[in-house]
């Protein structure tokens, strides 16, 4: 690093108390920090500590994308929700704000003037984070705002001048300001040897983890962080993965696709979508582009929630899931992993590391059922990985969320199905087999009822895409 | 003239920059202390025992408050003082506010305040419709009832009959900026709080009540909020009053905003409705006589209940010339968040229920319910610009509404017929027919639904407004009136009028903060009257200025005052020609007074809610949408495919802000009926509290392709410029939606699809079902 200027003087106070000392550059000047409590959030320091109010807080949970702001590293630039975002997971980055957007002489980024001239704020609550998302996707050159702006809700609008103004602000070159260096900082200056952790690679993390194993692990923080903002709760000792670049590592080889547990969750898409596109759809769906640029594939597989959309489609892919504590690795069938509702087979001191499955033909279905079709959580997610030879069902393996305490499959109805010629009346008679694999719940997203109908019909709409029939509101036009 | 023009939003460069300031961004000095409540677990009870040991040694806490504490009243009721601010001992739903945490942050203050142990005597909680008719817990004696004519003879004579029952679901504001409050304690007691509120004033009144101090001691400013909708109308007096008591009680700057979860969890939402109804008709589907039978759950406090309910009863006709009808309505009380005020105000419950009324009728007979919807209209305004195309048949009969105000501006015979044809409604109808009738599984709907809204508080005293300009020697113009900017557009609108008044640019009028020591006894900005009432308001002190400027000028000339001109940032007297700056100068200099207020007050209402009778409003404002939709019915994921819409603003003040507020409104009004879902679990706890739970649209739910244009027509009234009120009315518009998703159910079955709302894909899958088993 050459020019250091830190707003809290130019020596890095090393003090090495139960807090960390981060450094980073927001809005292209470098701060340094010491002594950061290690689940303060970035909007929280934004706003009460450096009094930059241009970022807003919405929902605190990173829902509505008030709080977003553009992250830089070695990866590329990708927006993400401040509100859930700790400190520590910004060391070595760059953090871009609604307030580093504008030019040095106060010239409007062309998404900030295209917003103008589009009548694109009303109230102006949203407009910072929809600023953010726009100004990542415009330097991303990505144009489907649709998904890239999924995560930001209006309430004003009805979104159609904010997209006016983003389509119009496509063929604006990108402005130098807004491109930030990839890394400033090393890892290093992160703790080893006190907490809170943050280890550089997964051999040391095997290695604090297995000697701490109450520790908290912070992967992307897309659920952890709620815990803090929601649940107000204290996390004790805490181990950040967000350095562990061998995690980061996805393979596909001739036999096996496999992904590190700290892939995030648009990485994991991109992979997917070359290799079973309706899964890569439901991936799109999975959350906004800020959740799934920070959310990993092994955060989502380790909380163990009955809901996660990603351990069905595994299991549908007979994955298997690569667990690490200390020196002793084991690999298990996913579909172990999840024992009961809250838990897993994961001992005191383990982590996950991978997930693989084998290169397979596309065979498989992925049927996400939620109130709203982006950013919602499943009611149900149905996933269908059904083998058809010479017109007889030579394998089923079919597995879903939202049906029961754990991700869950449907053995009844694969048994049903494996053997019989591959027609509707097989599809019917296999339905029964659904009220003996699940007994659902009700809750605020659906009845029981419902849940088990449309699981049903799932299967009815498996068969009926694999006829070529059309079969997603979402491929329709007027 | 500014006016007419399609400026952008005043602040849209504070806003893409960051820099527009909201109530929680104003710098606090760093002894500032926040505030967080301590909220009921049960929903009705009464408390038995409160420990707060726990809370009051907690990290950061500087004080805790019961209502015992509070100085002097314990009330942040709009309407009938029966909304303690801190419960007096009885709890009447799950997150009612039970005690104050005063600490040195807000993280420290949310944390201390669920450390709260208090032991409730439980009683059985009042939740649904049949539990408060069972208990007769209700507001007002007992039903309100406004009848015209005899609608059960009509009804009985009638040819065919339909019926049925309608639920509809409310709906949470979602403003994105939650409920915030800034209170500044100041010299000799008085207090300056910072509020995110739409009526300023009732927050002054509902601060010095709770300080003991008469309303000059109290004022109350507001530059912007970031989205209201009616919830920051009643719903932020608790953070206002729990601001200021604290801030004179510690002596400090204090501040309190609700996390997302407890706004969600502590203030009120939309009213749900339940509406029954009875309509007899002819052969051709013109109505004889209705009655609705109407239930709301009004929750646990008054709060603005009583004129919600009674704008659902005033809008039970929306477009249609009903000869006999009969609306009875009932106010219950339950043990659930006080529903409050949200855009439209009870016009959209009760609006639904006569489109579903239509839509039944069309079914019945096989008609295209656009045909019938004509049939039933009322006849066109009088001087017959309204009327091309349309069927004025009705003009023959009295063409007034069930609570006997002539309908004098009926626009919809014409926009009726432009919309029509400028969405191909008719050959679109015929392709979603052909499509259902060769796909099985994804269906279509399209449907037409119109909207006549009425303008005007029902409160016939609110109806009034006033303003404050000062014109400064150097010709730059300050601008102040008693509306708040919720990112309306009203400040932007008002100026283009003080501009146009003084024939100058907008660039040298200055747009200031609402602010109740500028202009006194405001109505709150709703009921879509923000630039209606304060725009007339800054017309009046602007033409007060001008007039004293332009005699001073006219004698300074020896010329006649009646020949001096503003206009294009110039003051013309004869031949003489001064910049406006130069044109103040000389007023100043000549000891003109370049200050004014400005009032103004609707005139020719009149309003007996008791009888319900009499003209409630000025004039009405009128919508009218075309939605397709698909449905999956396997599931019952639906999507809008298309919707266009056609909207009267009068004689628009900017064209572009309106459109912007109608594409706003159809997508809210679309999210209402669609994936917006309350639940409430059987404890009485709403279980959707965050947008985790709670889907309002997101970006890809607006319509694919979507057709906004606003009808070229002037208002009749004499209203600024002409001009027509829009923030409600197009909200409406998102029926058609609703309508269209029964349109596309219809075609998997013979019976009527009886879709209640909000049309989740969970209830259009259980309406489909009902309709293939031909219930």
């Amino acid at each position: 690093m050459s020019h250091r200027r830190g707003t809290r003087g130019d020596a890095i106070v090393k003090r090495r108390v139960l807090n960390m000392d981060i450094t980073f550059l927001l809005n292209g000047e470098t701060v340094e920090l010491s002594d950061v409590s290690p689940t303060m959030t970035l909007l929280d320091w934004l706003r009460e500590d450096q009094h930059l109010t241009g970022t807003k807080e919405g929902c605190n949970e990173g829902d509505c994308g008030a709080c977003t702001v553009m992250v830089t590293d070695g990866d590329g630039a990708k927006a993400l929700n401040s509100c859930i975002l700790f400190l520590p997971q910004l060391q070595g980055k760059a953090v871009r704000t609604v307030e580093g957007v504008s030019g040095p002489d106060d010239e409007l980024h062309p998404v900030q003037q295209a917003l103008i001239e589009h009548h694109g704020s009303q109230c102006g609550f949203c407009t910072p984070g929809f600023v953010m998302s726009m100004t990542t996707a415009h330097l991303n050159g990505e144009t489907d705002f649709d998904t890239q702006l999924a995560g930001n809700l209006c309430r004003c609008t009805g979104y159609a001048p904010i997209i006016r103004a983003a389509e119009a602000a496509v063929s604006q070159p990108v402005p130098v300001w807004v491109k930030d260096a990839a890394r400033v900082g090393e890892p290093a200056s992160a703790p080893q040897n006190h907490p809170p952790y943050a280890p550089d690679n997964s051999d040391a993390l095997a290695q604090l983890y297995a000697s701490n194993p109450d520790a908290t692990l912070v992967a992307g923080a897309t659920d952890v962080g709620l815990w803090v903002t929601k649940g107000l709760r204290d996390l004790g000792t805490v181990i950040f993965l967000g350095n562990c670049a061998d995690l980061k590592t996805i393979s596909v080889d001739a036999d096996t696709v496999r992904f590190g547990a700290m892939v995030d969750m648009n990485a994991m898409g991109a992979t997917i979508d070359d290799l079973h596109p309706s899964y890569g759809e439901m991936i799109r769906r999975f959350a906004s582009v800020q959740v799934r640029g920070a959310a990993t594939v092994g955060g989502n597989i380790a909380n163990g929630s009955p809901i996660g959309d990603n351990p069905p489609a595994l299991i549908a892919l007979d994955a298997t899931l690569h667990l690490r504590k200390g020196e002793s690795r084991r690999s298990i069938p996913i579909e172990d992993f999840f024992v009961a509702y809250g838990k897993q087979d994961r001992m005191a001191g383990e982590f996950v590391e991978a997930v693989s499955f084998a290169r397979q033909p596309d065979r498989l279905k992925v049927y996400k059922l939620s109130k709203r079709f982006d950013q919602d959580i499943s009611a149900v997610c149905g996933c269908f990985n059904i083998t058809v030879n010479d017109g007889i069902v030579s394998a089923a393996r079919i597995a879903f969320g939202g049906m029961a305490a754990t991700p869950k499959r449907a053995t009844a109805v694969e048994t049903a199905l494996i053997g019989q010629p591959w027609n509707s009346d097989t599809i019917s008679a296999a339905q029964a087999g659904f009220d003996t694999d699940y007994a659902p719940m009700t809750d605020m997203r659906a009845s029981a009822r419902y849940r088990l109908e449309t699981a049903r019909a799932m299967l009815v709409r498996y068969y009926a895409e694999d006829q070529g029939e059309l079969v997603s509101v979402l491929e329709v036009s007027a | 003239m500014s006016v007419a023009k399609s400026l952008p939003h005043d602040a849209a460069r504070l806003h893409v920059t960051g820099t527009a300031r909201y109530v929680d961004d104003i710098p606090t000095p760093a002894n500032a202390l926040h505030l967080a409540f301590g909220k009921s677990a049960i929903a009705r009870g009464q408390i038995d025992a409160m420990n707060l040991h726990e809370v009051k040694s907690a990290p950061g806490v500087v004080a805790v408050l019961v209502a015992g504490d509070l100085p002097f009243a314990n009330d942040v009721s709009p309407s009938a003082h029966d909304e303690p601010m801190l419960s007096d001992g009885s709890v009447h739903y799950v997150g009612q506010p039970i005690f104050l945490v005063v600490a040195t942050s807000h993280l420290a203050a949310r944390k201390a305040a669920t450390l709260g142990q208090i032991k409730y005597i439980e009683e059985t909680p009042i939740l649904t419709i049949e539990d408060a008719l069972a208990a007769d817990t209700r507001f007002e004696e007992g039903p309100r009832i406004y009848e015209k004519g005899d609608a059960e003879t009509a009804i009985k004579g009638a040819a065919r009959v339909v019926e049925g029952t309608f639920e509809i679901g409310g709906q949470e504001h979602f403003y994105l900026e939650g409920q915030a409050a800034l209170a500044f304690p100041q010299e000799g007691g008085d207090m300056l709080v910072h509020s995110s509120t739409q009526h300023p004033t009732e927050i002054q009144h509902k601060v010095a009540e709770a300080l003991g101090v008469p309303m000059h001691g109290v004022r109350v400013e507001i530059r912007r909020m970031g989205g209201g909708f009616g919830g920051k109308e009643s719903q932020g007096n608790a953070l206002a009053v729990s601001c200021a008591v604290a801030a004179r009680l510690t002596g400090k700057p204090c501040k309190m905003r609700y996390d997302r979860d407890d706004d969600m969890i502590i203030t009120g939402k939309r009213h749900d409705f339940r509406i029954s109804y009875r309509a007899g008709f002819d052969e051709n589907g013109r109505i004889a006589g209705v009655s609705f039978m109407q239930y709301t759950r009004c929750g646990w406090a008054q709060d603005l209940s009583l004129p919600v309910a009674d704008r659902a009863m005033l809008h039970s006709d929306n477009a249609y010339l009903l000869p006999a009808c009969r609306i009875e309505s009932h106010r219950l009380k339950t043990n659930m968040q006080s529903a409050t005020a949200y855009r439209g105000f009870g016009g959209p419950q009760g609006m639904i229920a006569i489109e579903r009324v239509l839509d039944h009728i069309a079914h019945d007979l096989g008609k295209d319910p656009v045909e019938v919807r004509c049939l039933n209209y009322y006849a066109a305004r009088a001087d017959g610009s309204g009327a091309s195309g349309g069927d004025i048949s009705n003009q023959n009969e009295n063409n007034t509404t069930p609570y006997g105000m002539a309908v004098e501006d009926f626009e919809l015979h014409g926009m009726t017929a432009a919309l029509l044809a400028s969405s191909d409604y008719a050959v679109r109808r015929a392709a979603v027919a052909e499509w259902n009738a060769s796909h099985d599984t994804i269906k279509k709907g399209i449907a037409f639904s119109p909207v006549k809204f009425g303008i005007s508080f029902t409160l016939t005293f609110l109806n009034q407004a006033g303003a404050l300009v000062h014109v400064y020697q150097d010709g730059s113009v300050h601008l102040n009136h008693g509306g708040t900017e919720m990112g309306q557009g009203l400040f932007q609108k008002v100026a283009q009028v003080a501009a146009s008044r003084f024939g100058i640019g907008l660039d040298t009028v200055k747009i200031t903060a609402t602010d109740t020591a500028k202009v006194p006894n405001t109505s709150a900005t709703a009921a879509s009257s923000g630039s209606d009432l304060n725009g007339m308001a800054v017309k009046a002190a602007c033409d007060t200025i001008r007039e004293r400027m332009a005699s001073y000028l006219a004698e300074l000339h020896q010329a006649d005052v009646r020949t001096v001109r503003f206009a294009d940032g110039n003051v013309i007297i004869g031949e003489t020609v001064y910049s406006f700056a130069e044109a103040a100068a000389l007023s100043y200099q000549g000891r003109v007074s370049l200050s004014a207020t400005g009032f103004y007050k609707t005139p020719k209402v009149e309003w007996d809610r008791i009888k319900g009778h009499g003209r409630p409003f000025f004039y009405f404002a009128y919508g009218a949408s075309i939605t397709e939709v698909a449905v999956d019915t396997l599931t019952g994921e639906n999507r809008i495919l298309r919707t266009d819409i056609l909207h009267d603003a009068g004689a628009s003040l900017n064209p572009d802000l309106d459109i912007g507020q109608v594409e706003g409104a159809y997508v809210q009004g679309a999210g209402w009926l669609t994936t917006e879902e309350l639940v409430w679990d059987e404890a009485g706890a709403l279980r959707t509290h965050a947008p985790s739970t709670y889907k309002i649209p997101a970006c890809s739910d607006r319509p694919d392709i979507f057709n906004v244009a606003l009808w070229d027509a002037e208002n009749p009234e004499d209203t600024i410029y002409r001009s027509k009120a829009v923030g409600e009315p197009p909200f409406m518009l998102g029926i058609s939606a609703f309508l269209a998703l029964s349109d596309a159910i219809s075609a998997c079955g013979d019976s009527y699809p009886a879709l209640d709302a909000p049309a989740t894909s969970e209830q259009v899958w259980a309406t489909i079902q009902k309709v293939r088993n031909g219930i």
